[in-house]
């Protein structure tokens, strides 16, 4: 599915990724974990195209393809998708409005046909209930007022109706209750297929009791420095990462 | 790897030609260019017109003589030479058309590029469509079914010639031609326009429409509109426009009068287009317009404008709410782009009691553009419990753009309320990543942030004019694909 080597990047001339490796085939899910600071949402940014950030070397394969030559857009229609963790509002803009024309960008770029609007229609409906989104937050405009908590469903909203190839979640479950917690869960799990992957970056080994990792990495200083299966986040839980450094 | 930086957009939205740029090559009937009594005295006549409207027209140039122009505006421009224009042309064939397979097919070609075919917007929209070419009306459509209800909607010439006692009675009532240079000029010389009556208690059942264009090179426009709602009234009036490419500066200098009187409502839409000029900033219409209402006891009037073209643009739409419990409202949309320059705003004069006025003007600056938003609310005395309620919101696309906001308060009697909101923001790099991340292209990404932003304004126009609106946005500020 996706394969990064090697990869460093910077920003304002800071290094924040030092070299960093990972793979993940289909079907897989893989947690990041890993303290503050320590560059897991710079790698999402970076992998989603964010222009801020200078690539000062290595590479990333996604489906075949050399990511880093993608625009960001078409990585997206390719089947990359970031849940943001800090999702971003846009007044007057129906979510409903967003997606469409994201689903149709998405569909002409393979060629295909605009979406009907009852097909829409049909699958905003679909999906709104598989994470449990009120009607009512589909229509109003993209994250706008809507609660921390809103907002992060509304990216696993967005994510059901995109359908992706390879999903990065940067702390979706942080701001989450419990209920929603199981419910944004049950959203991811419900997606997954032998064709896609997930990466699922978090502080918390309570979400990975939901979403069952197969690997479980430890991002530290910009690189994977640890990985191994999901009991790794429990010991992680328990020790912190001090013994981590230390056994650098 | 995509760099698409704001620097890059700024580069595309200067390289964004003028989509609706041609000229019809149509045979004009010109007066001699120049200014003087002469030459009014010879509009008057070529029109036909009674006595006391050639002695308004004189009343006016002798006014304008003594008139400089307003150089307060936050707008630089190259005077125009009024000596260099032609006052009047007017298309050559002056017979009007019987119906609509008469009209010149050049000129329904015309229309097609505009993307009003006529018969499309006949049948599906219910607008009937008073087509302003050059000066002269050229078609008119749905005058039966209006008449019907006595309702009026006919180019001005027309009126004068058929209800001059309605003309005479309400014509410079809210804007005397001692108003401003431009009015003055504008009484002087007016070629044509439209006039539209809607009687007592009568619900106009269809918006009604006028598509103003500037045709013969080196001719200004000088459109004079007048809208009359009667006691209890309704009307919803459209007004739109696009000019072809040119080189040399083209005036137009309007004047709208709007009367509401008791219990009447007036909906006034513009989408306007005129030719910006090239991203240099040559050749593009000044635009000087001077629209204002009045409002009696109870009355409505709502401005609502989309400002996408001209190079310089001076435009005020105002309300004078002189009736007790009368309501006026102001949405604005201006975009500037390349080296165009907005100047517009609205003035709200609140002498009733129990007035109430809204105003919501969003700016859009990209280029080098510079667009400011100047808006009067004056409380007179008598205005008990008046209320204002004034947002004023800029976007700034560029770094090299800029967004000026000058609102005046004057209020003469304490039981006024007055709110005034004021943002400016820029473009954010957030959203645009946002919605690339989701597979949407920046240029659609622009048009989407850009129209949510607009959309309290976008709400008010009526639904077709909303759609069109929307695509002017878009091609407004779309960079070119690549
Ligand atoms: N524009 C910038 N200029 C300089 N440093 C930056 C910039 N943006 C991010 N950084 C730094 O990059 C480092 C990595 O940030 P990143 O957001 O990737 O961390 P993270 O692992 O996601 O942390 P958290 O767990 O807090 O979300 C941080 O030290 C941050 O301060
Ligand atoms: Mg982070």
């Amino acid at each position: 599915m996706i394969k990064i080597e090697n990869l460093h990047a910077s920003i304002n001339g800071k290094e924040i990724l030092k070299g960093l490796d990972l793979e993940v085939k289909a079907g897989e899910v893989h947690a990041i974990m890993g303290p503050n600071g320590a560059g897991k949402s710079t790698l999402a940014a970076v992998l989603a195209g964010r222009e801020d950030y200078e690539i000062t070397a290595g590479s990333v394969t996604f489906l075949g393809k050399d990511l880093l030559d993608l625009p960001t857009e078409d990585r997206a229609r390719e089947g990359l998708f970031l849940a943001f963790q800090y999702p971003v509002e846009i007044p007057g803009v129906s979510n409903v409005n967003f997606l469409r024309t994201a689903l149709n960008e998405k569909r002409a770029y393979h060629n295909q046909e605009p979406i009907s609007a009852k097909d829409f229609m049909a699958l905003v409906r679909e999906k709104s209930a598989l994470v449990e989104l009120d009607a009512k937050l589909a229509s109003r405009a993209v994250n706008e007022g809507f609660s921390g908590g809103e907002k992060k469903r509304n990216e696993i909203f967005q994510m059901a109706m995109l359908d992706p190839k390879l999903a990065v979640l940067d702390e979706t479950d942080s701001g989450l209750d419990i209920d929603a917690l199981r419910i944004v869960s049950q959203g991811v799990n419900a997606l997954k297929s032998p064709e896609n992957a997930s990466i699922v970056i978090t502080h918390y080994q309570r979400l990975l009791d939901y979403i069952i990792p197969d690997v479980v990495h430890v991002l530290y200083d910009g690189k994977i420095v640890k990985s191994g299966p999901k009991e790794l986040a429990l010991e992680l839980e328990e020790r912190g990462y001090d013994w981590i450094k230390e056994s650098l | 790897m995509s760099n698409y930086t704001e620097n890059e957009l700024a580069k595309d939205l200067e390289n964004q030609e003028y989509k609706f740029g041609f000229v019809t090559d149509i045979e004009s009937d010109t007066v001699p260019i120049g200014l003087n009594e002469g030459v009014i005295r010879l509009i008057s006549s070529k029109k036909n017109e009674p006595q006391w409207l050639l002695d308004y027209r004189l009343k006016a140039y002798a006014v304008w003589q003594e008139m400089t122009e307003p150089e307060w505006a936050h707008v630089r421009y190259q005077k125009p030479d009024f000596q260099g224009i032609s006052y009047y042309s007017a298309p050559k064939q002056t017979k009007k058309y019987e119906s609509w397979d008469d009209v010149d097919p050049e000129m329904k070609e015309t229309m097609k590029k505009l993307g009003i075919s006529m018969e499309e917007q006949q049948r599906l929209t219910g607008v009937a469509v008073d087509f302003v070419m050059d000066s002269v009306s050229v078609a008119t459509s749905f005058k039966e079914k209006l008449s019907e209800l006595g309702i009026i909607f006919c180019s001005f010439s027309d009126a004068v010639q058929e209800h001059p006692e309605l003309v005479q009675k309400y014509m410079g009532t809210v804007i005397p031609s001692t108003d401003n240079f431009y009015a003055a000029l504008n009484g002087a010389v007016f070629t044509d326009g439209s006039f539209c009556y809607i009687p007592k208690g009568v619900r106009c059942p269809m918006e009604l429409s006028t598509y103003f264009r500037i045709n013969a090179g080196g001719t200004g426009q000088f459109e004079r509109t007048l809208v009359v709602a009667d006691e209890g009234a309704y009307v919803s009036y459209l007004e739109g426009c696009t000019a072809p490419q040119r080189d040399e500066n083209q005036l137009h200098a309007a004047v709208v009068e709007l009367i509401a009187l008791q219990d009447a409502e007036i909906k006034y839409s513009t989408v306007q287009n005129w030719y910006p000029g090239d991203k240099e900033g040559k050749g593009g219409v000044f635009n000087f317009v001077t629209k204002r209402g009045i409002c009696e006891n109870n009355a409505k009037i709502s401005w609502t404008q989309v400002e996408t073209g001209s190079a310089v643009t001076w435009k005020y739409p105002s309300c004078i709410l002189k009736g007790d419990h009368s309501v006026g409202e102001f949405y604005s949309v201006a975009v500037t782009n390349n080296h165009q320059q907005a100047d517009t705003g609205t003035k709200m004069v609140h002498l009733g009691k129990n007035t109430k006025s809204t105003i919501i003007s969003k700016g859009i600056s990209a280029g080098k553009s510079q667009n400011s938003y100047r808006g009067l609310v004056q409380i007179h005395k008598g205005a008990h419990n008046a209320r204002n309620f004034s947002q004023c919101d800029s976007l700034l696309m560029t770094d090299e753009c800029g967004a000026h906001t000058f609102p005046y308060i004057e209020c003469k009697n304490p039981s006024a309320k007055i709110e005034h909101e004021a943002t400016t923001s820029k473009i954010g790099e957030d959203q645009l990543f946002y919605c690339m991340q989701r597979g949407i292209s920046e240029e659609k990404a622009i048009s989407l942030i850009v129209n949510g932003y607009c959309k309290e304004v976008l709400n008010q126009l009526p639904m077709e004019f909303a759609v069109e609106a929307q695509k002017l946005l878009a091609i407004s500020l779309e960079g070119s694909v690549g």
